[in-house]
C-alpha cells in the first residue's frame, strides 16, 4: 500500500479579480521512505499542495490519505520545515526548539532532552544545544529545524524550499547532511523546491508543476546511486531533462 | 574603565549643577524661589531622618503597585482577549480607541465625586489610565505573534492552552513589556497629578503641592528628585533586568 | 474576507459597541441607584454641552487651552529638532544631553507646575512651560533616533556621488529621519495635550478646559464634567488621529514600519 495518496486534489481560491485555481486536479502516491521533489517556477502550486499535504489548507475537492488515514488538519504524523529561519521560537535554546515536540506529546524531561540531543547530533549541532537561534548562522538554525521536524518521529517529513535564502556553499552541505540525514531516519519526504540541481541531487522521483492553472505536467524517476556526483555525466543528463520540461532549454545551472 | 563611562554619564549634571549653584548664589532671583543646591540637599536630610519624606514616598509607592499591578493584570489579560478572539476585539477596540486621547488626570475629579477622596480612588485612577498602553500594546504584541511559529506549533501537536503558554505568551512578550512600560509612566503621572489635587493625604505630589503655600521651593526641589530617583530605579532595577533576561536575551529586542 | 468587508464589518461592530455602551450607562443613570447629580443621564449631559456651546464658554474654554498647547508645542518643535539632529551628527552634543534627557523624561511634567507657580506666578506661562517640558523629550529622541536612522551607506553613496554636506542633509538626512520625527510629533502632541489639561486642573488658572472640570467638581456639576471631558476627548482625537495620524501614515505608508523610541 501506498504510504501517502493523493487523490484529484484541487484547491480553487477567491481573489478580487476572481477565482484562482491554485492547484488543478493532482494525483500522486508515494511509497514508504521515498523522497520525492515537487519542482517547478513560482506559482505553480507546489508550496500549496505541500500545505495541502501539511494539512494547513483545506482542498476544494479531492482528499489525501497518510497510512491510509484521511488527513485533516496538520498533525504529528507529519514534521514541517520552512524556508523562513525564523521559524525557530527565539525564546527557546537550540535543545528547547527540538524537543518542543516532545513536550507536546507529554514526554517527560530526561527522556525528551535526550532524545532531542540525538537528534541534534544527527545534524551535527550537539555543541550549540544551549544557544538561542538569534546565535546561529541561518544555515545552523536550518539543521535545527530539520531536528526539531524529525524528533517526535513522524512517518513524513514535509520541506518547503528549506535552503533556499542560504548562499550557495552552505546550501550544498546542508543539501548533503540531509541526505545522510534521509538515509539514516528513512522517513518519506514531499520536498520542494526550484531549484533542479537540488531535485536531481536528492529525490528518488522528480514531480514537474507548472503554473496557471497550477498541475502536474510530467515525472521523472532519478535513477542514479548514492552518495550523488553533480558533476557526473548522468546528473547533467538528468537536469538538462527537467531543464527541458520546464521550458527553458538553455544553460545548466 | 568604568569610572571614565560614569564621569561622562555624571559631567552634564555637574555642569547644570554648576549653573544653577552660580544662578542661586547671585541671588538673581529672590533666595526663596531659587535656593543653591545646599538648602535642597539640607530639606532632603531634614525630612527623610524626620520620617516625613519616607512616609510620602511610601505612600505613593503603595499605590503606584496597587494600580499598576491591577492595570497590568487585567490589561495584558483583555489584551490577549483581543488579539486571540474577534468577538472580544470587536468589543474593546472602540473603546479603547474612544478613551485613549483623554488625558488621564482629566478623569479625576469624576472618580473623586463618584468613589470620593482617599485610597480608593487614587488607586482605582492609576489603574483605569495606565490600562490604556498595557491592553493596546498586549493587543498588538499578540496579533504580531509569527503565522510560522503558530503552525510550526500546531503541527508538533500543540493544543489551545499549550499553543498559549509556549507560543503567544513568550512570542508577544516584546510588545507586552512595552506595554507594561509605557503603563507604567501614565500611572507615576497620573498618580503625582491626583495627589497634587489634594485627594489623598499624604504622598509625593501632595508633598510638593503643599509646599507651595510657604514658598518651601528647597522642599519642592526635594521632592521632584526622589520623583526622578524612584522613576529611574524602576526603569533600571525592574524593567530593565526583566527585559535582559527575556527578550533581549532571545534576540527579539536589544 | 476581503479588506474592505472587513473593515466595514469592523465600523460595525464599533457603533454596536459604543450603542450598547451608551445604553448600559443610561440605564445605570436612570435607576435611582446613584443620585442623579453625580450620574447624569445622557439626556443631561448633551444639554450641558450645548449650552456651553451655544453661550460660547467651552469654546473660550478649548480656546485657551488649545492656545497654550500649540504655544508650547511650537516651542518645543523648535527647541527639540534642531537639538535632536546636532545630538546625532555631533558626538558631544549627544554626550551631554542624552543623561540629561535620560534623567528628566520619566520626571512627570505635572510634578513640576508648583514650582512654576511659585516662579511664574498663575496664568499662561505655567501651563505652557508644562507643555514644553512635556513635549521635548519625545520630540527630541525621537529626531535623534531618525536622524541616526539613516543609513551610512545612503550617505556614501549622495557624497560619492557628489552632494556636499548642506545637499546631504537637506536632502538625505531630513526625508531619512521624518518619520521618526512625525511619529515623536505625535507622541508629543498626547502627551502636551495631557499635560496642559493637568495644568489646568492643578493651578487652576482661569480658563480652559482643565478648568472646568475643577470647577464642575466644586458645583457637583457632574453633567458639566462629562460633556468636558467628551470635549476634551474629542480635541485631542481630532488632532491626533487625522492631523498627526494622516501625515504619519503618509511617510508610514512610504516606509512600512516604522521603529519608534522607548519613552
Amino acid at each position: 500500500m501506498a504510504h501517502i495518496e493523493i487523490h484529484d486534489v484541487s484547491l480553487v481560491y477567491e481573489t478580487p479579480g476572481g477565482p484562482v485555481l491554485a492547484v488543478q486536479d493532482v494525483n500522486v502516491e508515494l511509497k514508504e521512505s521515498e523522497f520525492l521533489c515537487l519542482l517547478g517556477p513560482s506559482g505553480c502550486g507546489k508550496s500549496t499542495l505541500l500545505n495541502i499535504v501539511a494539512g494547513f489548507l483545506t482542498p476544494t475537492s479531492g482528499e489525501i490519505l497518510i497510512g491510509g488515514k484521511a488527513v485533516n488538519g496538520s498533525g504529528t504524523d507529519r514534521g514541517v520545515v520552512f524556508q523562513d529561519f525564523a521559524q525557530l521560537f527565539p525564546w527557546r535554546t537550540a535543545l528547547g526548539n527540538v524537543a518542543f515536540g516532545l513536550e507536546m506529546k507529554g514526554v517527560p524531561k530526561d527522556q525528551r532532552e535526550e532524545i532531542a540531543l540525538n537528534q541534534l547530533k544527527l545534524v551535527k549541532l550537539e555543541k550549540f544545544v544551549k544557544s538561542y537561534p538569534h546565535h546561529l548562522s541561518g544555515g545552523m538554525q536550518q539543521r535545527v529545524a530539520i531536528a526539531r521536524a524529525l524528533a517526535y518521529n513522524p512517518s513524513v517529513l514535509l520541506m518547503d524550499e528549506p535552503f533556499a535564502a542560504l548562499d550557495a556553499l552552505t546550501r550544498d552541505e546542508m543539501q548533503r547532511l540531509l541526505a545522510d540525514v534521509w538515509r539514516e531516519t528513512r522517513k518519506t519526504v514531499i520536498y520542494v523546491t526550484h531549484n533542479v540541481a537540488e531535485a536531481v541531487y536528492l529525490a528518488d522521483r522528480v514531480i514537474v508543476m507548472t503554473p496557471h492553472p497550477g498541475r502536474i505536467k510530467t515525472e521523472v524517476a532519478i535513477d542514479l546511486p548514492r552518495p550523488r556526483d553533480p558533476l557526473g555525466v548522468e546528473f547533467l543528463d538528468y537536469q538538462k531533462l527537467l531543464l527541458g520540461h520546464l521550458g527553458e532549454a538553455q544553460h545548466v545551472s | 574603565m568604568r569610572w571614565r563611562v560614569i564621569a561622562r554619564t555624571a559631567y552634564p549634571f555637574l555642569v547644570v549643577a554648576a549653573i544653577w549653584e552660580i544662578v542661586a548664589r547671585l541671588e538673581v532671583f529672590p533666595r526663596r524661589l531659587f535656593p543653591p543646591l545646599e538648602e535642597i540637599a539640607a530639606a532632603f536630610a531634614r525630612l527623610t531622618l524626620s520620617g516625613v519624606l519616607p512616609h510620602h514616598a511610601f505612600d505613593t509607592l503603595i499605590r503606584l503597585t496597587a494600580g499598576f499591578a491591577l492595570a497590568a493584570i487585567a490589561g495584558v489579560m483583555i489584551g490577549i482577549l483581543m488579539g486571540r478572539f474577534r468577538r472580544a476585539e470587536d468589543i474593546f477596540l472602540p473603546l479603547v480607541t474612544i478613551a485613549a486621547p483623554i488625558p488621564g488626570l482629566a478623569y479625576a475629579p469624576l472618580f473623586l465625586l463618584w468613589f470620593g477622596l482617599g485610597h480608593f480612588s487614587a488607586v482605582l485612577l492609576v489603574a483605569f489610565v495606565s490600562a490604556f498602553p498595557v491592553v493596546f500594546n498586549t493587543w498588538t504584541g499578540v496579533k504580531a505573534v509569527k503565522d510560522i511559529w503558530v503552525r510550526s506549533a500546531l503541527v508538533m501537536g500543540a493544543d489551545n492552552p499549550k499553543l498559549f503558554r509556549h507560543v503567544i505568551l513568550p512570542g508577544a512578550l516584546p510588545y507586552i513589556l512595552t506595554g507594561l512600560r509605557l503603563g507604567l509612566a501614565q500611572a507615576w503621572r497620573v498618580l503625582v497629578g491626583v495627589e497634587m489635587l489634594a485627594a489623598v493625604p499624604w504622598g509625593l505630589g501632595w508633598m510638593i503641592f503643599g509646599a507651595r503655600e510657604f514658598l518651601n521651593t528647597d522642599v519642592m526641589l526635594a521632592g521632584v528628585a526622589v520623583i526622578a530617583m524612584i522613576g529611574l530605579a524602576l526603569e533600571k532595577l525592574v524593567f530593565e533586568k526583566i527585559e535582559n533576561y527575556t527578550v533581549v536575551r532571545w534576540g527579539m529586542m536589544s | 474576507m476581503t479588506q474592505h468587508a472587513d473593515r466595514i464589518r469592523s465600523y460595525r461592530r464599533a457603533i454596536v459597541t459604543i450603542a450598547v455602551a451608551a445604553l448600559c450607562y443610561e440605564a445605570i443613570a436612570r435607576s435611582g441607584y446613584f443620585p442623579a447629580v453625580l450620574v447624569p443621564t445622557l439626556p443631561k449631559i448633551a444639554m450641558a454641552l450645548w449650552r456651553s456651546l451655544l453661550d460660547g464658554s467651552m469654546l473660550s474654554h478649548a480656546g485657551f487651552t488649545l492656545y497654550r498647547v500649540l504655544f508650547g508645542f511650537s516651542l518645543a518643535i523648535v527647541v527639540g529638532v534642531p537639538l535632536g539632529i546636532m545630538m546625532a551628527r555631533y558626538r558631544p552634543v549627544q554626550n551631554f544631553v542624552l543623561p540629561l534627557a535620560s534623567a528628566f523624561m520619566p520626571i512627570p511634567s505635572l510634578a513640576w507646575v508648583p514650582l512654576f507657580i511659585l516662579w511664574f506666578g498663575l496664568g499662561n506661562t505655567v501651563a505652557v512651560l508644562v507643555v514644553f517640558y512635556a513635549a521635548t523629550f519625545p520630540i527630541l529622541l525621537n529626531t535623534w533616533s531618525g536622524v541616526r536612522s539613516v543609513n551610512p551607506l545612503w550617505l556614501r553613496a549622495a557624497g560619492a556621488m557628489g552632494a556636499d554636506e548642506n545637499l546631504l542633509f537637506w536632502k538625505v538626512i531630513i526625508p531619512g529621519a521624518s518619520p521618526f520625527i512625525i511619529t515623536g510629533l505625535r507622541q508629543a502632541f498626547l502627551r502636551a495635550w495631557i499635560a496642559v489639561v493637568g495644568a489646568e486642573m492643578i493651578a487652576a488658572s482661569d480658563w480652559g478646559l482643565g478648568w472646568t472640570i475643577f470647577d464642575a467638581k466644586e458645583f457637583l456639576n457632574a453633567d458639566m464634567m462629562i460633556a468636558s471631558l467628551v470635549v476634551i476627548g474629542f480635541i485631542g482625537f481630532v488632532f491626533e488621529r487625522l492631523v498627526f495620524g494622516s501625515l504619519e501614515q503618509a511617510t508610514v505608508m512610504r516606509w512600512g514600519m516604522v521603529k519608534t523610541v522607548r519613552s
